[in-house]
């Protein structure tokens, strides 16, 4: 009867009792950096058949089964997958049996049934001692100095969870390196993970000039380094999935994006993939709701920034509505409030123009009516991005450069991008893919640089939307919240 | 049920038609379905792609070099190989995700007996091997499980010897490997031999001049793609 309570309970909330604990002894043998806390396939261990075996007869290694069974079903011990639809049976070559392999993770690697996961239960390695690891040098404001005293104190005590939650262009990442220095001070390891690639290789070298006798590596899907084998990981969350209680101290930055909110394989390889004991940073500007309930349940600890680094609130949306936006819309057209802004109420008309839109379909024939209106001379001075758009890393660095006065995008740039000087607007804001979350960093784009440190944020809508008025509600809190303290 | 590739749940929408008599479950959504092109229509009658011509240049080459000639009576293939099928067979095959084949299931079968209706009764089925090495890598062989499906008689009389991968060679360096196969069993029976891709047609040719050098009369072949 205990029995199955427990396993039931496992079940819904993943134990990972599985994994054997680390071993406390330490050394700095090669094996011991390049394996330590890592969850592998065979194919994935660069080692030859008797050398393995070797490792494995003298305990380094441990196997692991890769799928759990339960009466009711099974769960990918990899990535936590639990759903009867992705798994499969397969006929297999190998052991010449008919198994489950995952389907869920097997753009990593299959797991199948009949092969264990390899852990490394030898030493634990060791790690250069620094003095003083960090080479950053610039200034916090008051407001960043505080979340950061309160993240150092909280990487150095370990045990605990706090979500930072600091509005877009706060300056997180300054605010993580005192707490980073001090946990690479007592020779912890740490993770900095985050849903996106293209946010692991911007962090790389702000991190590789802060820490400059730090062993850092990035990890993410096409990386130049696989190994994992450095005291500090720059990594996609996605590569969380071949961990497990590996680091000391875990910050998650942009908890909120996607995919790491839609899919669950990515928080269940985040939990697993630190240590029992270790710190656990989030950060983010726009918490989901399941933070938010515990934010107000007050079982987790929150660091608020509400302020920008260079002091300035937060741009409010402006709620423009549009009766005829579907109809102008359909017809590849921009709005018609928006030309007339456009034309003659706009603030500052040096600014250039971010203009976001809900589909991929519209982004490209709305480039094309915008030339033909005279907005934009031609090519070289308006052009579109879009997720699966092959130049998109060119096109966003010509905006970035100021080659380009207009762009027109979907919301892949709605976080984790930096123009200094732009006005932002949102055709279209009550299409469902602008949730509250998209609105209030799509605002963030405005107003980050010093010198201009505010902008235009419009949203044209043909009626308002929870998400449009929860938005700017937030926004407005927030710069509140800024005030007075 | 969810799309096999995408993993969308797929809604069926309740008419009186499949509420009477249920359709067969639906493998892939409605855009995936879609995005795969099925060949159909005017095709080169040697080697089954889309051509308005009647033997398309490669096969004319083929068939142009004396060693080669009449080697493979023809070959048959269900669908064209666009973007979004190179990315279902690098997961399929590459990637090892077995289940993925069952999406084509229907496809492959109706599209088998069409074509081998008058010479499928007393023929073989072999699927082109792989090296033993390969196999274990892989886990399954994937010709054998599209042999699978047919639900005709299908026996491996072919072996092969550990070569690099053909998907990484350029055109002229396929054309100019040697046989890389072996025949464990004769045959004197017509052959149908069962492939994923059909790209240059070098695999199956060779496959099929070994065959006939020991006996066999007729060698055709169906694949997955050309």
């Amino acid at each position: 009867m205990l029995n199955i309570a427990s396993s039931l309970k496992s079940y819904f909330t993943p134990s990972y009792s599985w994994v054997p604990s680390s071993n406390t002894k330490q050394d700095d043998s090669i094996y011991s950096k390049q394996f330590a806390g890592k969850l592998l396939l065979r194919q994935e261990i660069p080692l030859d058949d008797p050398t393995l075996n070797e490792l494995l007869h003298n305990n380094l290694f441990t196997t692991l089964d890769s799928i759990e069974k339960y009466i009711w079903g099974h769960r990918c011990r990899r990535c936590g997958n639990k759903k009867k639809h992705l798994f499969a049976n397969i006929p297999c070559a190998r052991c010449n049996h008919t198994h489950l392999y995952c389907r869920k993770c097997i753009e990593m690697g299959r797991v199948l049934e009949c092969e264990p996961l390899y852990y490394w239960t030898g030493s634990s390695p060791t790690w250069l001692e620094q003095e003083e690891p960090c080479g950053w040098s610039g200034e916090l404001t008051r407001h960043q100095q505080v979340a950061s005293d309160r993240i150092k104190e909280m990487m150095i005590k370990g045990n605990s969870e706090l979500l930072c939650w600091a509005v877009c262009g706060a300056g997180k990442t300054e605010m993580l390196f005192d707490g980073i220095s001090a946990a690479i001070k007592l020779g912890k390891r740490v993770c900095l993970a985050t849903p996106r690639a293209d946010v692991v290789r911007e962090l790389l070298p702000r991190f590789r000039i802060a820490f400059p006798n730090t062993e850092i590596e990035a990890l993410y899907g096409g990386s130049e380094e696989k190994q994992g084998a450095a005291q500090l990981i720059i990594a996609t969350t996605h590569q969380l999935l071949r961990f497990a209680h590996a680091f000391d101290v875990m910050i998650i930055d942009e908890i909120d994006a996607f995919p790491f909110h839609a899919d669950s394989s990515l928080p269940f390889a985040a939990k697993r993939a630190v240590k029992p004991s270790a710190a656990t940073i989030y950060l983010t500007a726009t918490p989901r709701k399941q933070q938010k309930r515990r934010i107000e349940a007050k079982t987790l600890p929150t660091v608020f920034v509400p302020v920008r680094f260079h002091g300035h609130p937060l741009p409010i949306p402006k709620l423009q509505m549009s009766f005829t936006l579907n109809k102008s819309l359909n017809a590849n057209l921009p709005p018609t409030s928006f030309m007339k802004w456009y034309q003659h109420y706009r603030i500052n008309p040096n600014r250039q123009l971010l203009i976001f839109v809900a589909k991929i379909e519209l982004a490209e024939p709305l480039v094309e009516s915008l030339i033909s209106l005279h907005i934009a001379s031609g090519k070289d001075e308006i052009t579109s991005v879009h997720a699966a758009d092959p130049d998109r890393e060119i096109k966003v660095q010509q905006f970035r450069e100021q080659k380009l006065k207009l762009l027109v995008t979907t919301t892949i740039l709605e976080r984790g991008v930096t123009f200094p000087s732009v006005d932002v607007v949102v055709f279209d804001a009550g299409h469902q893919v602008f949730d509250e979350a998209a609105l209030v960093q799509i605002a963030g784009r405005a107003g980050r640089s010093p010198d201009d440190p505010t902008g235009e944020v419009i949203f044209y809508h043909s009626g308002k939307t929870d998400a449009m008025v929860e938005a700017v509600h937030s926004i407005i809190r927030m710069n509140r919240k800024g005030r007075r303290l | 049920m969810y799309c096999l590739w995408c993993d969308e749940e797929i809604l069926v929408e309740v008419n009186w038609t499949n509420f009477l008599l249920p359709d067969r479950p639906k493998q892939l959504c409605e855009a995936c379905e879609k995005s795969l092109q099925r060949i159909e229509g005017a095709i080169c009658k040697l080697c089954g792609r889309p051509s308005d011509v009647e033997v398309c240049m490669d096969c004319e080459r083929w068939e142009n070099d004396a060693g080669w000639k009449g080697v493979l009576t023809f070959n048959r293939s269900v669908f064209q190989y666009n973007s979004r099928m190179k990315e279902m067979i690098a997961r399929w095959k590459y990637r090892g995700d077995y289940a993925l084949l069952e999406a084509f299931r229907e496809t492959i079968i109706k599209t088998f007996n069409q074509t081998f209706v008058q010479v499928r009764k007393d023929t073989i089925l072999v699927p082109i091997p792989l090296s033993e090495e390969r196999l274990f890598e892989r886990g399954f062989n994937q010709a054998e499980a599209l042999a699978n499906l047919t639900g005709l008689p299908c026996e491996n009389r072919l072996s092969r010897i550990h070569t690099e991968k053909q998907s990484k060679k350029t055109r002229s360096d396929r054309l100019a490997t040697t046989n890389p196969f072996k025949i464990e069993t004769k045959i004197d029976r017509p052959v149908i031999l069962i492939d994923d891709i059909y790209t240059t047609g070098i695999t199956l040719r060779h496959a099929a001049s070994l065959l006939k050098k020991h006996g066999c009369p007729k060698v055709y072949s169906f694949t997955l793609v050309r």
